[in-house]
């Protein structure tokens, strides 16, 4: 895999437009929900009512009869899948999957889909539904993870053994896992400190709330193929995982993938699709399902609530001796919560030699807990960085004084097993200390907080095309779906490789049976992972261009180089060649050896970790506990920032929904186990005018294992605000609280204890 | 059960008679910023719509703020915004129907339909309950009018009999050196149901001292609440600070709120209260530049 | 139940189009008269995404029923450029990498032109507060609203 060097460039670090832009301002661009085929049906899925309940019975034959009705399903008409994880699933349980995506035998959440219908309108589908007699025994139910990991709580799954501790259990629990990673003797550690502050944090779910619902459209053909359409972040994904829960063989799915109004790690599983097929195959015709908001909030994936305690020991001179955290994350109705990297990313921006990290997983009935930015991170990067500021405040330390010293850069040994290389953390932290916010004096009631953030960032496999027309300008082609940007990425990246104009270069998303595999997009990785591919294409590209010229100069190849666009001779040896661009070579290619096509497909490594540093002032209302956002500073090292304006927007994107995750922004259930808040009215994401710019720093400290230097930016930047915040506020009040999100009642009540 | 009769008449007269004749539950359509979540979600199903914005009379603001406004019940946030004497001599009023949703909302949203929909958290109810208004109803015996906060009376049901409605709302007469606020206590800045709203509407003398008052309590009850004991606080008194701490406790004696997803009665009792105080303050000051 | 027979005018054409009562503007948008432009993030009105100007009047078209447009004026995202040429917003959109997802975009740019319409000089809190109808969840907004302040300044610099 090719490494970093260092070189000028011409088009990486330039913000032209986006190639797909006139598209999204124009409303050309085609969502999930934007799709109509000819005879189209519409689909809607009947949901539950209850968080917990047996279902006793099914009767769907009224449905069936209303005129317009054309297929009704029920989770009978699901295949049954093996219960557990083989070799090759990629630790897919298809049971688990299969049943959250249509009821079985039990229903464990407000949402949980028990049957779907196909009309000829929407409105026949909603009478339908309406028709359908489901018969419940509803059991006792659980939300909150300290109640689920007790014994003798409500009991959502007897297949469900605790893994992780010893001896093996023998009785089932909702405890799914124990995991345990530890530097040092934290213990023995602690006593050598002068400082130790120890707390407990609670937070609540939270939905990743992309605008687009999910949306598909479904299409089933005699000879047992079918087609999709849907917006995903990653149509590969939903290739495999609807070709394995309908037992068909993958090359008979085929996804188109539509343009994704929003994903953030919640589009990175699917939902509706195989419903969508069982209903095109049943009523012969296609069938679209759109999300209605409120089935987005009961029946996707928001991230986990948790229950966490952090403790952290420091010498009087700050230098920290010890730390520990115990986190306790809610899986949903299945397992699957990000605890594991939760643990292993919550002490990231610390070089710490006693460290122990414990994470612990439990089911409970609500909606499937799925991925959201940095999954996990936030949460126990929230608990760290609060104990933190108390360590800080209790030493009478500058806050960011603290973590530079203590602040974990190349070589620092992290507690789930590598080193690390080159990061900049310490670059993020000394780029905030010196930014002009730290000389704004603050006013009565206002508050300054810092936080630092860490993520890992992924890589993994990517293919990409690189066609060359015959007058030399380019088609590029991956499969990894632009949720924002990435097509502009990707083709600077092919343009900088090729030396040709970045308008030369119009790149697409190509559908699975148009391009080679790509992962889903997650983890940060595609301007990474599949940047790497077509950097890869277009190399392959040049190499065949200087090839060709090597033949038609009657040279070594080796004769032959490629200098900006142009095949050049590389020396004297080379003769008096005049240099070829790739126009000319592209219009001689039918006669030297056919088509230009670049291709590669990789599997990427040496992501790079990223680092990310907040800083932001607030000023609370005393009487009212109404927070307001003043400043809000971020800076974030991504090694090399492709296109700075959309690095810019990933940044100040995370902390927007860091902000929110941080004040307002909660699941909020019933005594009945009914999610109260399923809409935008009173789930409560930031508004325009909750917040300032977001002054949002680009360092770039190369990232060794990419040969322009580029690391993920996607998701740390979610990472820093709710340690930012929170911060902020207990330094505005006087008062620390320990819950998220910070509403106003809860601000209020915490100012008039500390009276 | 998916569909409904849709009317859309040009007179009163003619909303009246098809409101009274029709068979099972008929809605009016006003703003429709309500109505159509409701029936979006099932709440509500309807066997008509009466749309009463194609009646003029429903669509227009007349009078003056000497002889008293007259707002008819189907004019929208952003017309009332945009009416500069209406919002010169009522600011409270105006901004209380301002803060309701969004730009979109406002496009749509109406003071009728604010207040008929019943919730104790409408944003325009408790200005015009401060504001004293009075909702002319028209209905199958002709025309009555009650005062403004007579018409909800608990959430989603109003005092209105069959084929009535609200079609205008008449503000009294502007006295000299009145003022009146409305404050509302939001998580977010914008978008958000109140979880606590008041109003405060008064008058002073020459020498300052408060001659009348109204204030108006949003949230903290199964309807929105005129407290006389509040407005008692700040008449006979020049506003200062023991007149508006004695509001202050007035107000949140007068909150019989509840706890839900929105806030608890902690909260809300208190920032009843508190908002009433700075609402007062608010039109204290309006009032004194308003001579 | 019927359909309604409705005939108004859409982007300065008449259109007519049959209707069920329960239909929204936006339905009918998207299903009838195939303008997906406007897109449906909640149904409630409280993204923003379907909006659109109704008799010169920003709304959610989520919030407006197809029975009411008789003889009513709607102007969509579909109608914002004028042959080949972006509205400014468009292009400053463009250029300010104002979008990510782009979903929330054509609601935004048909609220962020009622805007410049009434208020050819907003302050930034005047256009954050006539925007807070309009959620975008990738942008944190700063990149919107700079595109909108740096619009207006363009052209009240070219009138």
């Amino acid at each position: 895999m090719a490494g970093y060097e260092d070189k000028s460039f011409k088009w990486i670090g330039t913000r032209p437009v986006r190639p797909d832009g006139v598209d999204k301002v124009t409303g050309r661009a085609n969502y999930g929900a934007d799709m109509k085929l000819p005879g189209q049906l519409t689909g809607r899925i009947l949901r539950s009512p209850h968080a917990h309940a047996k279902i006793l019975s099914i009767d769907t034959s009224k449905a069936e009869k209303l005129p317009g009705v054309k297929a009704v399903i029920t989770g009978k008409d699901f295949p049954e899948m093996h219960n557990g994880v083989l070799p090759g699933d990629e630790g897919v349980n298809f049971h688990y999957l299969s049943c959250n995506i249509m009821a079985r035998n039990k229903v464990l959440y407000d949402g949980h889909a028990v049957a779907a219908v196909a009309a000829a309108s929407a409105a026949i589908a909603e009478e339908a539904l309406a028709l359908i007699e489901v018969k419940y025994e509803v059991l006792p139910h659980v939300i909150d993870v300290d109640l689920a990991l007790k014994p003798g709580a409500p009991l959502l799954h007897d297949d469900i053994f605790t893994t992780g501790v010893t001896p093996k259990p023998e009785k089932p629990s909702n405890t799914v896992q124990r995991i345990q990673m530890q530097l040092g003797d934290p213990d023995a550690a602690f006593k050598d400190a002068d400082v130790v502050v120890e707390r407990s944090f609670k937070t609540k779910a939270v939905h990743q709330g992309y605008i687009e619902p999910h949306a598909v459209v479904a299409e089933w053909s005699e000879d047992g193929q079918c087609r999709i359409w849907c917006s995903s972040q990653g149509h590969f994904m939903v290739r495999t995982l609807t070709a394995r829960l309908l037992q068909m063989e993958v090359a008979q799915v085929r996804v188109i993938p539509a343009e994704i109004g929003g994903g953030f790690g919640g589009k990175t599983i699917i939902f509706i699709e195989p419903t969508a097929v069982l209903l095109a195959r049943k009523a012969k015709r296609p069938v679209r399902i759109v999300m209605s908001r409120d089935e987005v909030f009961r029946g996707t994936g928001p991230a986990p609530g948790t229950s966490i305690d952090v403790k952290i020991g420091a010498k009087k001179d700050g230098m920290l001796v010890a730390a520990t955290g115990e986190f306790r994350y809610q899986a949903g109705a299945f397992p699957g919560s990000p605890v594991g990297a939760a643990c292993m990313a919550a002490f990231g921006p610390y070089a710490l030699s006693h460290v122990r990290v414990v994470g612990y997983e439990a089911v409970t009935n609500r909606p499937l807990c799925y991925s959201y930015r940095a999954p996990g991170a936030p949460l126990s990067s929230f608990a760290v960085e609060s104990v933190m500021d108390e360590i800080a405040q209790k030493l009478n330390l500058d806050p960011m004084d603290l973590r530079i010293k203590n602040g974990s850069k190349e070589g620092t040994q992290m507690v789930y097993g590598p080193k690390l290389k080159a990061v900049g953390n310490l670059e993020c932290l000394k780029a905030i200390q010196n930014h002009p916010i730290n000389k704004i004096p603050l006013g009565p009631n206002q508050g300054r907080g810092l936080a630092a953030g860490f993520w890992f960032n992924l890589g993994g496999q990517s293919s990409a095309v690189v066609n060359i027309a015959e007058d030399g300008t380019a088609n590029i082609m991956t499969g990894s779906p632009d949720i924002g940007g990435s097509r502009a990425s990707m083709a600077l990246m092919a343009a900088e490789v090729l030396g040709i104009d970045y308008s030369k270069v119009r790149p697409i998303v190509g559908d699975t049976s148009a391009v080679g595999f790509c992962e889903i997009t997650h983890g940060s990785r595609v301007t990474f992972a599949t940047g790497m591919a077509i950097i890869q294409a277009a190399e392959d590209v040049v190499l065949q261009c200087r090839q060709r010229v090597a033949k038609m100069w009657e040279v070594d190849v080796e004769a032959v180089k490629w200098e900006d666009g142009h095949a050049r001779p590389a020396g004297a040896n080379a003769g008096d060649q005049k240099p070829l661009s790739l126009a000319q070579i592209a219009a001689k290619a039918a006669r030297t050896g056919g088509p230009l096509v670049g291709s590669a497909a990789i599997n990427a490594g040496g992501p790079g970790p990223a680092f990310g540093v907040h800083i932001c002032d607030v000023e609370v209302d005393p009487e009212t506990g109404h927070v307001t956002v003043l400043r809000y500073v971020a800076a974030q090292d991504a090694g090399k920032a492709i296109h700075p304006s959309y690095v810019e927007g990933q940044i100040q994107g995370g902390v927007a929904q860091g902000v929110g995750w941080a004040l307002n922004e909660e699941y909020i259930y019933g005594e009945d186990g009914r999610l109260q808040n399923s809409g935008f009215l009173d789930y409560r994401i930031p508004v325009a005018s909750d917040l300032p710019m977001i002054d949002a720093i680009i360092l770039e400290v190369p990232n060794p294992g990419h040969p322009f230097g580029v690391r993920g930016v996607g998701e740390v930047p979610i990472v820093p605000p709710l340690g930012a915040i929170a911060n902020a506020v207990a330094r505005a009040t006087g008062a620390r609280m320990t819950d998220l999100p910070l509403t106003p009642p809860k601000i209020r009540a915490a100012i008039d204890a500390k009276k | 059960m998916s569909g409904f009769q849709y009317e859309s008449p040009g007179s009163v007269d003619e909303a009246v008679r098809l409101l009274a004749g029709a068979k099972g539950n008929a809605r009016v359509l006003a703003g429709g910023t309500d109505l159509l979540v409701q029936l979006r979600s099932g709440a509500a199903n309807p066997d008509m719509l009466v749309d009463i914005k194609r009646i003029s009379e429903l669509r227009q603001i007349s009078g003056n703020a000497a002889s008293g406004f007259v707002i008819g019940a189907a004019v929208s946030g952003a017309e009332i915004g945009e009416h500069k004497e209406l919002a010169k001599a009522w600011p409270g009023l105006v901004e209380g129907m301002e803060l309701i949703g969004s730009t979109q909302i406002q496009g749509r949203a109406t003071p009728g339909g604010n207040l008929c929909n019943a919730s104790p958290a409408g944003d325009c109810t408790p200005g015009l309950v401060a504001a004293g208004a009075i909702a002319v109803i028209a209905g199958p015996n002709g025309r009555r009018e009650i005062p403004a906060e007579q018409v909800p009376v608990s959430p989603g049901k109003t005092s209105l009999a069959k084929g009535e409605f609200v079609v205008a709302f008449k503000l009294p007469p502007r006295a000299k050196n009145s003022g009146d606020a409305y404050l509302r206590m939001i998580p977010r800045t914008e978008m958000d149901i109140a979880i606590v709203g008041a109003g405060v509407n008064l008058t002073l003398d020459a020498s300052g001292v408060c001659v009348a008052a109204r204030v108006s309590l949003g949230a903290v009850a199964p309807t929105v609440l005129l407290v006389d004991a509040a407005a008692r606080a700040l008449i006979g008194s020049k506003l200062d600070d023991a007149a508006l701490a004695k509001l202050e406790a007035a107000a949140s004696a007068a909150a019989k709120p509840i706890s839900d997803k929105r806030g608890t009665i902690e909260y809300r009792t208190k920032v009843a209260g508190v908002l009433a105080r700075r609402a007062a303050v608010i039109a204290r000051d309006r009032a004194r530049s308003n001579a | 139940m019927s359909k309604f027979h409705i005939t108004t005018t859409v982007n300065g054409e008449a259109v007519e189009y049959l209707c069920d009562p329960k239909q929204t503007l936006l339905d009918v948008l998207r299903d009838e008269l195939n303008l997906t432009g406007s897109k449906e993030g909640c149904s409630s009105g409280d993204c923003g995404a379907c909006s659109v100007t109704l008799d010169g009047r920003l709304v959610c078209s989520c919030l407006v029923l197809g029975v009411e447009m008789q003889g009513r004026s709607v102007e969509t995202i579909e109608n914002m450029a004028q042959g080949e040429k972006l509205h400014p917003l468009q292009q400053k959109f463009l250029e300010a990498a104002a979008l990510q997802c782009g979903f929330c975009t054509p609601g935004f740019l048909v609220a962020a032109k009622a805007l410049l319409e009434k208020n050819p000089n907003p302050t930034e809190s005047e256009a954050r507060y006539w925007l807070a109808g309009n959620l975008c969840r990738c942008t944190g907004y700063d990149k919107i609203i700079r595109a909108v302040l740096e619009t207006a300044a363009d052209m009240r610099g070219s009138k």
